[in-house]
């Protein structure tokens, strides 16, 4: 045989190999959505998808264990089959299965704009009924319409957060830094810090929705809660003086040196590195990492006791410190055409109660049903936050989750460019304004 | 033996799970990716037929040239690299003292799975704990790069990444290929009085050339579909200022829930890459066949 023919060979067929199995993208993914939507099994079986794996999240998954075994106690007949993914890959995997119409029976969704697609392809169940029998008053006021659409809800909200300025207290001492209450203050606390070669804020962009909850912060304070959600719900305009403005403070505190350099190419974990290794000062973080904050023992007991936070100052003396960035994380969907949907909604109906039991005490995170902490011993932060929580005066959606996934990529895009310098306040605002207009 | 497979029928049996599966993984997805191209698809709800005109905004959308742009400026460093990998090649294949053990160590990157690679790279890239930062630090640079956020120096951090990670498995490839060449023809060539320099560049070079073709249509159509490392250490960020064709398709279908669109985005890259491989093989055809 040619011998120089072999090589040619080997690397023609890689090449082809290569060439089509890569090019084809998008559609492959397709094909590869698996059976776990059918469960036409002789007992009932509920399918159902979270996104908490032993791993990253062993309390909220040892909970979950937990329930799927009281349930299927109470239920014989009844099996519940979980079905375990990271954030991210659940995410991409709801959607391919939505495509192909094989949705887990129970599943976990986000509010607002993420629900969207899926309410309008009529992929999800209302759940108005499980509300109304056994969850009228179970609910924070608040929580459960932001997984509603025109009137009906698809989603039982577990979680409930609001976004703190975490901060470590003996940092802050050392310098003699005094708890922010104005911008100027919270101007002037960077400083020092810039001064000292500490980092003064410690921020992930690359997972840009961390930079928007700056970005968002500022807008309340300085346009009020209503200008940047009625810009999203297009009664405003994006160009709005305010949300100009709030945009301008961003760079202000960008050219300070306020936040950790290279920002724009960290992971949000990557940035809660700085401040679990106490190099820096503030960290602005919602709720869900509270047991970080407080009982997670692979923190060092030490960092876990200087850890403090605050509200989110007023700027220019305006603003209302009681308004918070935050809202519902997951909640529970059921598949509209999942064959077991009653025992589907009982699961769920189930699940909430359940969860809300035992999410402050094993897992540590606020759930969106009313909390009795009476008679349980909660670490002091947790039960700080809950009176905050109680005395909020307004939490506004994350702007991501409130914006239809299309707008949110270009607000993502425009925060990392904003915080990069990259564009002006106005343009930034103006590129939302046009990719909101774009989709009335 | 020969009887049965002289069988035409049989012939077509055993070809055709190959077949089947070919068709099932490969051919059936792409023809479905043009198809979702010409449609109006959150990847949720019911599909709206727009004929062509996700592909004339295509050709509008200036985030996906400069994606392309960025993909094809891989290309041209993978190919680049591709001469320092067979610089290396030439250099082991002396058998020099330790030279196979050089070589498994250039190969060991190509048995970590590109995820761990990217956390590799993200650890030295780390603007403020990183090891490259506390090295340029510990000789006294100021104002340390910040690699992955400098939208001037983002593509760049991760090309190198990139070119790390393929190292061994084209030092492998030009290895295979000279260890090929018979040992007459370089021993003729010593005896002519070549010096080694000569040997390597005169004869070595030539007689892989068909080799080489092959590696550097591997290396552009791998750079143009490449996916991994940006995916995990950028993202396609900051914004955008990585994005290569095949993460702006990801984001697109994925991030931004426009299934069409991104299935367009997806087409076109094929297509890109069918008329590179063609316009390649067409450029480097030669018509002499070597013969040892």
């Amino acid at each position: 045989m040619n011998k120089k023919a072999f090589p040619y060979i080997l690397g023609l067929i890689a090449l082809i190999m290569l060439t089509l199995a890569g090019c084809a993208g998008g559609g492959t993914d397709e094909a590869e959505s698996g059976n776990e939507g059918g469960s036409d099994v002789e007992e009932k079986t509920i399918s159902f998808m979270h996104l908490w794996p032993e791993g990253s999240s062993r309390q909220h998954h040892l909970i979950v264990n937990d329930i799927i075994a009281e349930f299927e106690e109470a239920n014989p007949g009844v099996t519940v089959e979980p079905e375990i993914l990271g954030n991210e890959q659940y995410k991409d995997k709801l959607k391919v299965l939505s495509s192909s119409n094989e949705l887990p029976d129970v599943g976990m969704t986000w509010a607002a704009g993420f629900l969207e697609p899926y309410v309008n392809g009529n992929m999800f169940a209302s759940l108005d009924d499980v509300i109304e029998n056994d969850h009228s008053d179970s609910f924070v006021p608040g929580t459960t319409e932001a997984y509603a659409i025109d009137g009906t809800t698809y989603g039982l909200p577990l979680e409930l957060n609001i976004t703190p300025v975490m901060y470590n207290m003996a940092i802050f001492e050392e310098y003699g830094v005094e708890v922010p209450e104005t911008f100027e203050e919270l101007k002037a606390a960077v400083q020092t810090f810039v001064d000292n070669d500490v980092i003064p804020i410690t921020l992930g962009n690359k997972d840009s929705w961390t930079g928007s909850m700056w970005y968002m912060y500022l807008a309340d304070r300085i346009g009020g809660e209503e200008t940047l959600t009625n810009a999203i719900n297009r009664s405003g305009s994006f160009e709005d003086p305010a949300l100009v403005e709030a945009a301008a403070k961003v760079q202000e505190l960008v050219d300070m040196g306020a936040f950790v350099k290279g920002y724009n190419g960290l992971a949000n974990d990557e940035a809660k590195g700085y401040f679990i290794n106490e190099q820096a000062a503030m960290y602005l973080m919602a709720t869900w990492d509270l047991p970080q904050w407080t009982t997670d023992e692979n923190n060092p007991q030490e960092f876990r006791d200087n850890v403090g936070y605050f509200k989110f100052p007023t700027v220019d003396g305006s603003g209302d410190v009681n308004s918070y960035v935050g809202g519902p994380g997951v909640g529970l969907f059921v598949a509209e055409d999942s064959p077991v949907k009653q025992e589907a909604k009982d699961f769920v109906s189930f699940f909430v109660e359940k969860w809300g039991e035992q999410a402050v005490t094993n897992a540590g995170v606020i759930p969106a049903t009313k909390v009795d902490t009476e008679g349980i011993e909660l670490p002091q932060m947790y039960i700080d936050v809950l009176n905050d929580l109680n005395e909020a005066s307004n939490i506004t959606l994350y702007a991501d989750v409130q914006m239809s996934p299309a707008v949110a990529q270009v607000h993502l895009d425009m925060i990392q460019a904003l915080f990069g310098g990259e564009v002006t306040p106005e343009e930034f605002a103006a590129r939302q304004e046009e990719a909101l207009a774009a989709e009335e | 033996m020969k009887q049965v497979m002289s069988n035409k029928l049989v012939i077509a049996l055993y070809t055709l799970p190959a077949l089947i599966l070919i068709l099932a993984l490969v051919y059936v997805p792409i023809m479905m990716s043009g198809y979702y191209g010409l449609m109006d698809w959150d990847g949720i709800g019911a599909m709206t037929f727009i004929g062509l005109e996700n592909y004339i905004a295509l050709m509008q959308d200036a985030k996906f040239w400069d994606s392309a742009y960025h993909s094809f400026l891989l290309a041209a460093f993978s190919t680049l690299s591709l001469g320092a990998y067979l610089l290396i090649s030439l250099v082991l294949a002396n058998k020099l003292k330790g030279s196979e053990l050089l070589r498994k160590i250039y190969l060991i990157p190509m048995l970590l799975s590109s995820v761990a690679i990217a956390q590799l790279w993200l650890k030295i890239y780390d603007p403020n704990n990183g090891m490259l930062n506390s090295l340029l630090e510990f000789f006294g640079v100021e104002n340390t790069p910040i690699w992955l956020a400098d939208p001037d120096l983002v593509l760049f951090s991760i090309f190198i990444a990139i070119i790390w990670q393929y190292a061994g498995f084209y030092i492998i490839i030009y290895s295979a290929a000279l260890k090929g060449i018979p040992e007459s023809l370089v021993e003729a060539a010593r005896i002519d009085g070549a010096n080694p320099l000569q040997i390597a560049w005169k004869i070595k070079v030539p007689l892989i050339a068909g080799v080489i073709k092959v590696t550097i249509v591997l290396a552009i159509v791998g750079s143009l579909k490449y996916f991994d490392l940006i995916y995990v250490m950028t993202g396609g960020g900051p914004n955008g200022a990585s994005e290569v064709m095949a993460s702006y398709m990801y984001k697109e279908a994925f991030g931004a829930y426009n299934f069409g669109y991104g299935s367009a985005v997806g087409f076109a890259l094929l297509v890109i890459c069918l008329l590179l491989t063609w316009l390649i093989r067409k450029l480097t055809t030669s018509d002499e066949e070597i013969q040892y």
